[in-house]
């Protein structure tokens, strides 16, 4: 497998000082491993920390800055953070006002963020906690470690970004993170495995003429294989299993997101036919975003997620942001 | 008596055995995971070498705690959390005595072994580490080779188990038939402390 890296141990933090070269904009502690925008602390302002894995940029490094998160932290490939990156993170960015983590619903994830907690409170940092766990590819939670996080993460970070630039407090930001959670869902598909560097091969062996259904975003496989489908039947069958579990009662943000290794091309001709079922199921779409954001390193694929939002939710999606990755409105 | 070169040896033999069978966890992560249990594993045990070697500490608790704390600090994942909990509760549970006994280790690697259950959420027949470590830690009071035999074992018999906790779960029943990376993980740390003890310093 040809790699653009030096060796495996170095990747991230290879990829961290590339991402402080681009982006002046951001403060980059390539050694700590936490990206923070430049003018934290805000006074006054709730700080937004996330963080997990590497291997799924540009969440969430990409995502830093006015208008979104405060700081992440990125872990080594596919495994969440330490607590210590966290908790440096939360005194970097708060002002007082306190941090809102956002954790993806992985027991890695889980279990240093609340150890983060904890730790960033005897400090005397208040913080709270928002669990993103929108995949309805995994559905009984008595028998897993329940719905995993993926690409709702998105619009809990935007969403609650634009809250907390406009001031509100940490209650008021939590429960528009824990709100946009709860109204989105989100179904994956692979059409390749993903190699990660340390393993130098694909996690997993996908023929040619097969597909994975409900696959996560670290090179899991998904639930089912089937033969290969054309793009109108993986939306169909991407949609509807989304619709079944949201059953929204009202427009929905639509986020068609690529896997990697999955041109533009491709994304944009799936996001014709995700319209394509959302209008049939009668779904009216606000807004739709179109690209790799939560991605799954060299990983063929396309999830879909969809978040029901009122006015208030769309107003906050609409705010500017300008992070690396996502900027409009400014 | 156990004092706290045991503890510093058996913390050596682990960086050992994890360094030496990191391909292997690494493959058996692949099939149900994500692939990086071996060099996750082998960089926290590096930093757990480095640092008891640095810092030497000089009682079994010290050398424990301080363990669990470089790999929560080194590891992340699940792992990190899991494992440092291990042997920090553990290494707690011994307090300050210059040397333990076997028995009051056994009773002190319970307390550990209950603490990662508390924390993963996870019980007996779930496919974790704890399907290796519960069999150990009853066999621990009798003998460390016993505790070596079951924790093996136990990891042997997650083979045909479902994944009910951590990432393999999303899997369902396509976890089944594969041994599970954390309590083969588990087996090599309880396999390490037996060789530790053979070798010597642990009557």
């Amino acid at each position: 497998m040809k790699m653009l890296i030096n060796v495996p141990e170095t990747v991230v933090a290879d990829a961290l000082r590339g991402m402080a070269a681009a982006h002046p904009e951001l403060t980059v502690d390539v050694d700590n491993r936490i990206v923070v925008r430049r003018d934290a602390p805000v006074a006054g302002k709730v700080g937004l920390v996330s963080g997990g894995g590497s291997g799924h940029e540009p969440l969430h490094a990409g995502f830093v800055g006015p208008g979104m998160l405060s700081a992440a932290c990125p872990g080594e490939v596919f495994t969440s953070p330490v607590p210590d990156q966290m908790v440096r993170a939360a005194a970097a960015v708060d002002s007082g006002a306190g941090v809102l983590f956002v954790v993806k619903n992985y027991t890695g994830d889980l279990l240093n963020f609340a150890m983060a907690a904890e730790l960033a409170e005897d400090e005397g940092v208040q913080v709270a906690q928002v669990v993103v766990d929108d995949d309805v590819a995994v559905s009984d939670s008595t028998f897993t470690a329940g719905r995993r996080g993926t690409g709702a993460t998105l619009f809990v970070e935007k969403i609650a970004g634009a809250a907390a630039d406009e001031g509100a407090p940490l209650e008021r930001v939590t429960a528009l993170a824990r709100q946009v959670n709860g109204a989105s869902r989100s179904f994956g598909v692979a059409l390749s495995a993903v190699t990660t560097p340390a393993k130098g091969s694909p996690t997993f062996d996908l023929p040619p003429g097969e597909l994975e259904l409900g696959i996560g975003i670290h090179g899991e496989p998904g639930r089912e294989r089937r033969s290969m489908m054309t793009s109108g039947e993986i939306a169909d069958f991407a949609v509807n299993a989304v619709l079944e579990d949201l059953r929204p009662t009202g427009p929905v943000l639509a986020l068609v997101n690529g896997m990697g290794a999955t041109p533009l091309l491709e994304l944009y001709g799936f996001n014709a036919e995700v319209q394509r079922v959302l209008s049939e199921r009668g779904v009216p779409v606000a807004r739709t975003l179109v690209g790799n954001y939560v991605t799954s390193l060299d990983m063929a694929g396309c999830s879909v997620t969809l978040c029901q939002v009122d006015e208030e939710l769309l107003r906050l999606w609409d705010a500017p942001v300008r992070t690396a990755a996502l900027r409009w409105g400014c | 008596m156990l004092d706290a070169d045991f503890f510093r040896r058996w913390m050596a033999a682990t960086a050992a055995s994890v360094e030496r069978e990191a391909d292997h966890l690494t493959e058996l992560d692949s099939a149900i995971g994500d692939a990086d249990h071996g060099s996750n594993l082998q960089r926290g045990f590096t930093a757990v070498t480095a640092a008891v070697g640095k810092d030497a500490p000089a009682t079994p608790g010290a050398v424990l705690t301080l363990a669990g704390r470089q790999l929560i600090s080194t590891v992340g994942g699940a792992s990190g959390p899991l494992y440092g909990t291990l042997l920090r509760r553990t290494g707690k549970a011994l307090g300050e005595e210059a040397e333990v006994t076997p028995d009051q280790f056994a009773q002190a690697f319970a307390a550990g072994v209950a603490a990662v259950g508390q924390l993963g959420g996870a019980q007996a027949g779930d496919k974790t580490m704890l399907d290796a470590l519960l069999p150990a830690a009853q066999a621990l009071g009798s003998s460390f080779e016993g505790a070596a035999n079951a924790a093996r074992a136990g990891a042997e018999a997650t083979v045909p188990l479902q994944a009910r906790k951590g990432r393999a779960s999303y899997l369902g029943e396509r976890s089944i038939g594969h041994q599970d990376p954390g309590a083969t993980s588990a087996a090599l740390l309880v396999e390490a402390l037996a060789r530790t003890a053979a070798d010597g310093g642990g009557a």
